[in-house]
Formats: C-alpha cells, structure tokens, sequence
C-alpha cells in the first residue's frame, strides 16, 4: 500500500503517453475536438462488463445494506425507516461491545506475534544458512491451507494432544482442553491464527531485507558493530516501511476473523471468542438484519479509517515503491 | 510507480532460485568465503516443526484404523496402515460432488478474475486521461477497504432473490473481491509496457482487439500466473462466503463440507483427518510447482497495494 499510483504520478506519466498515442491515432485520423484521443469502442468493451458487475455485486448490496441499517427490517416483510435507532442500540449492546473487545485484542496480539516472529525468521533465512530455498517453501505452506481446516487439525491438537502433555508435566491450567476454558480459548485463535498468517508478514520481510544493499553492513563492520547492534540499528530503520505495511496489512485482515474461530470454537466457551463478523452475520438468522447492518456499517466505516491511515502512513516512504 | 517498483523487488524473488546457498551481496562483502551458521540453520530446522508436526498428524492420523485413531494420541505412526478412513470419509462428503462443484468454482473464479482484471487492466491504462477509466479505476480499487463482511448480509439477500444463491453465485462473488488486487497488479505491469511496442502493431494495422490478444495478453503471462494462483487460494480455501452464500448444502465447497460433517465424523479421527488431507492436498500441491509466484504475488501485492 505504499503509493498506489498516486493520481498526481499516473497522469504525468500518461502525458507522454498521450500525445504518442496521439500521433499514432492521428495517422488513423481520429481525433475529438478536444484534442484528446478519440476512445475506441472496444476499450468500452473492456471495461464495462467489469464495472457493471461489480456495481451489482459489491456497491449495490453495499448501499443497500446501509440504507437498510436506518429501517427496522428484519431480512423479509414490511420495514419503516426508524433513523438512528439501530446505531445507539448497537452501542450499548454488550454482545456486541464483546465482539469488539474480542476482536480487536485478538488482532492486536496476533499482529505483535506475527510480526516478531516473521522478522526473525526473515533474518534468519537470508542469514548464511544452506538449504535456503527448501527451508521457505516450508514455511510458506500454512498460507495455501484452508483455514478452517487447520482449524480443525488444531482443535484436536488442543483437546487430545495439548492436554495429555500438560497433565504428563503437571501444568494444572494445561491439562484441560483450553478451548472449553472461557479465558484461554482466545490463546488457541491467536495461536491458529499467527500459525497462518506467518508467510504472507514472512516474505514480506524477505523482500524488505534483501532490499537492503550489503555496503550498509559492511560500513556497519568496519564500525566494529555486534549482530545485535547491526540489527536494532541498521536492519530495522531500514524496513521500517515493511513493517508499517505488515502491521496495517495484518491487523485489517484479523478483524474480519470468521474461518479459525467457525473450526476451533464457533465463538464460544460462551460467546467468548466471537469476533465482529461472527456477530454480522447472526444478522442473517437472528432476524435482526437492519440492526447487524448497523454493525456492518460501523465496522465499515472503522476500516476505512484504517484504511485512511495506512495510505497516510505509508505515502512518500519511497523506498518503497 | 512502474519501472522503479519492480526493481527492488527482483532480489527477492530472483534470488529464491538461484543463490542459495552462495552469494547474496551482503555476505560477499563480509566473509569472502561462505560460512554456514549452523547455529541458525538448527533453529530453523526446530522453527519448521512447527509446520511440519501439524502437517505429519494430519497424514498419519487420516492412516490409521479407527480402533488407534480413537485413542487420541497424534504423534503415534499408523501401525497398522489402514486406508479405510479415506472411503469412508469419500462416501460420506460425497466427494466426487464436491470436489467437482469446488473445482468448477476455482476455474471460474480464477478464469474470471485473469480475463476480466486484464481486459479492464488495459482500458484503464491506454485511456488514463479519459475520466470514466481514470475513475473506473479507483472506483473498482475501493473494494480493497472493504470488507465481505460489511457486504454479506445484502447480498445473501440479493444472491438469493437473483437465483443465485449456489456455487455460480459464489463464483462472481469470488471474482469481484479478486478484482481490487488483480487490477492493481495488472496496471502497474501494464505502465511498464513500452508503447512502441504496441504502435508498431497498429501501424500495421491490427485493432484494439487484436492487439490485446495477440500483443499484450501474452505479455501479461508471468503477471496473470501471479494473479492466478492468488485467486485460486482464495477461492479453493474460502469458507466463509459459500458457507453464507450457498443455500443447498448438497451444493456445498469442500471447506464448508468439513464443517457440515464434524458432528457425522464425531470421534472417527481417522474418516475426518482423511477428509481433512483431501481438502488441503490440492492446495499444497499447486503451490509446491508454482511457488515462484506465489512469493512475488505476495510481495508485490504488499508493495503496491
């Protein structure tokens, strides 16, 4: 997301693009009168289908569903607009509040763990080691699993394996599956989550580290600097902007937590580990449909602001792009 | 945006094939000869475990007979082997359906996305300082802030009153959340394209249509084998969607079939994990031969996007 062709960029650099193609159009003698190349029809051919596809399929029902969240409309039957009504019952709905709780404390710790552990992992895999390129491929593979069928292989790691260890070395808390305990189950999304989420930070990191050309280290060594010193001071400055990404990147994606939690726990012990989308789409089922738009529409509009955020953040480290 | 964006990101992927194991240029610089750090090479080997392990139980456990899978112990090996878990868990997800029906939504998802982000890739880009494509362009890019769940509820609504409330619906769906990426993707390959290249075509008179097909497609390949491979993950992993959208369950992906099945396999680890192997085995598989672009996708898709 560094700087998705700024506006500014793309049309300077289209410029010289159009007054070429203007030259080439001209020897085929279509020009507007506006001096600009005339359109030809098949690029409508292009690009129309796509547009009015996605307009039915993404904006409408995106519109849709905003407008319904200011009716009492319960997904069939007869509605009125009802204003604000759903927006402050959602406020001061503690099942709700949870999901968010849930969700955002689950994020926030799974981006931390990610992170830690994918960059050190990137360091240690464009270090001196052999083998470099079997030893990736293995740890990119949780990426191409499904996640609710991980989840799944967990699960019974959880409840048979996990507890018949802790009760073997006589950890109380572990000897009992931690997914029926109310206050560790969340340990187990977390756990499932970071376990999947790893490659993509990973290879991020990668190409962020191999960016980095080898004279910085080497004037890092004639400084008589120590690994540690090298890589809090010189590696980590430096991909910076690789770290931004992952963590803005990360964190918009474990927000709409939904697959691990369906396999591992479906939400509970309780309503314990049910996240935001899991509480969306009750919606569906529930018979409270305008009420979970209203949901929906705040957490759309808290990841635009995150959204907003990262282009802020991230616009101008050119470093990057 | 365009020349200059792909080059920092040609060691990364350039580099996965053919230098391992010699000289990066960080440590030509600093050892002359190589070293290997063993110390690391062992914590790495300790690291993937925690790949492998849950990979091995799945295998093992989906070999064994009912009567030791029952037992819970994951790490045992199979004594005896016994496939049986396989047929079992074959007839009773009905596998020959869904695998078909979830193979038929990959391709089109995949298919789909390619075909439709390239084409509208490319009106994007040679009509830049036409409005509707300049903003066609941010408008279909604007679905990256947004999340399935936001949309869900109105469109089970819509798929549903539509007549679309199966694997064809949820093979657009697929499509339309692919686009966002695939188009950003696309562009920024297509802004590395030298024009004369095209000119040239049409001075000898090949149309816009020709010129896509012939000219530029295939020089899109290696960028359509990036966008491939991600919508394929997406849609041949994803529950979330079908399991909302689909309304038959005798319809269902294979994901979502898991889930159906979990109370069916109840303690019968040995049916469940081989159900759960033939749902991840095909992923695992086209990743293993296409792991190249796999890793640019990602990297490109995080620097760009």
């Amino acid at each position: 997301m560094t700087t998705p062709i700024t506006p500014a960029s793309a049309s300077a650099g289209s410029l010289v693009d159009k007054t070429e193609h203007g030259q080439g159009d001209h020897i085929a003698g279509s020009r507007s009168k506006r001096g600009k190349p005339r359109v030809d029809p098949v690029y409508y051919l292009f690009l129309l289908p796509t547009l009015i596809l996605f307009t039915l399929a993404i904006t409408l029902p995106a519109i849709l569903g905003i407008f319904y969240s200011f009716t009492n409309f319960i997904g069939f039957g007869d509605w009125e607009l009802v204003g604000f009504t759903n927006y402050i019952a959602v406020f001061s709905d503690p099942a709700i509040l949870s999901s968010y709780a849930f969700t955002f404390g689950f994020a926030i710790v799974t981006v931390i763990l990610v992170n830690v552990i994918a960059f050190l992992l990137a360091v240690a895999l464009t270090s001196r080691i052999r083998l470099k390129t079997p030893l990736r491929a293995v740890f990119v593979i949780p990426m191409v699993i499904s996640g609710i069928v991980i989840a799944f292989v967990f699960k019974f790691l959880f409840s048979n394996s996990v507890p018949a260890f802790g009760s073997a070395a006589g950890i109380g808390w572990l000897s009992e599956s931690i997914l029926a305990n109310e206050n560790l189950a969340w340990l187990a999304v977390v756990i499932v989550t970071t376990w999947q989420s790893i490659p993509g930070a990973l290879l991020i990191y990668i190409a962020g580290l191999l960016s980095i050309p080898g004279e910085v280290y080497e004037a890092a060594d004639i400084d008589g600097a120590s690994a540690w010193v090298r890589l809090r001071s010189v590696t980590l400055p430096l991909v910076a902007g690789y770290v931004l990404i992952n963590v803005i990147l990360g964190f918009k994606n474990y927000l709409n937590a939904y697959d691990v939690i369906v396999g591992l726990t479906n939400g509970g012990p309780g309503t314990s580990t049910r996240s935001i989308a899991m509480t969306i789409f009750t919606g569906f089922t529930g018979g409270d449909y305008a009420y979970q738009m209203a949901n929906a529409t705040i957490f759309f509009i808290i990841a635009v602001i995150i959204s907003i955020l990262q282009l802020r953040l991230t616009r101008g480290r050119a470093a990057l792009s | 945006m365009t020349q200059e964006s792909t080059k920092p990101l040609a060691p990364a992927t350039g580099s996965s094939p053919k230098t391992t194991g010699s000289t990066s240029r960080r440590k030509r610089g600093k050892v002359g000869q190589e070293t290997t750090n063993w110390p690391v090479m062992i914590i790495l080997f300790l690291c993937s475990l925690t790949v492998l392990l849950p990979l091995y139980v799945t295998i093992s456990m989906s070999m064994k007979s009912t009567k030791q899978a029952v037992d819970g112990n994951a790490f045992s090996l199979p004594a005896p082997f016994d496939f049986s878990g396989f047929a079992e868990a074959w007839e009773l997800t009905n596998f020959p359906v869904t695998f078909t029906i979830s193979v038929l939504v990959t391709i089109g998802s995949v298919v789909g996305a390619v075909l439709l982000s390239a084409l509208a890739s490319y009106a994007i880009v040679r009509n830049w300082e036409h409005r509707l494509f300049r903003y066609s362009f941010f408008y279909l890019l604007a679905a990256m802030f947004l999340p399935f769940p936001v949309v869900a509820l109105p469109q089970i609504q819509l798929t549903g009153l539509v007549g679309l409330a199966n694997p064809v619906g949820v093979t657009i769906l697929h499509i339309m959340f692919q686009l966002s990426f695939s188009i950003l993707l696309f562009t920024a390959f297509l802004r590395s394209i030298p024009l004369e290249l095209e000119e040239s075509a049409r001075i000898d008179g090949a149309t816009t249509w020709q010129t896509f097909w012939q000219l530029i497609f295939p020089l899109l390949a290696p960028m359509s084998a990036t966008v491939a491979i991600f919508a394929f993950l997406a849609s041949w992993n994803d529950f979330m969607m079908p399991s909302l959208i689909i309304a038959d369950a005798s319809q269902q992906t294979i994901p979502v079939v898991q889930n159906i099945f979990q109370t069916q396999f109840s303690t019968n680890y040995n049916v469940s994990f081989a159900s759960y192997l033939m749902a991840m085995a095909p992923a695992i598989i086209v990743y293993l031969f296409t792991q190249r672009w796999v890793m640019e996708g990602v990297t490109q898709g995080a620097v760009k996007g």
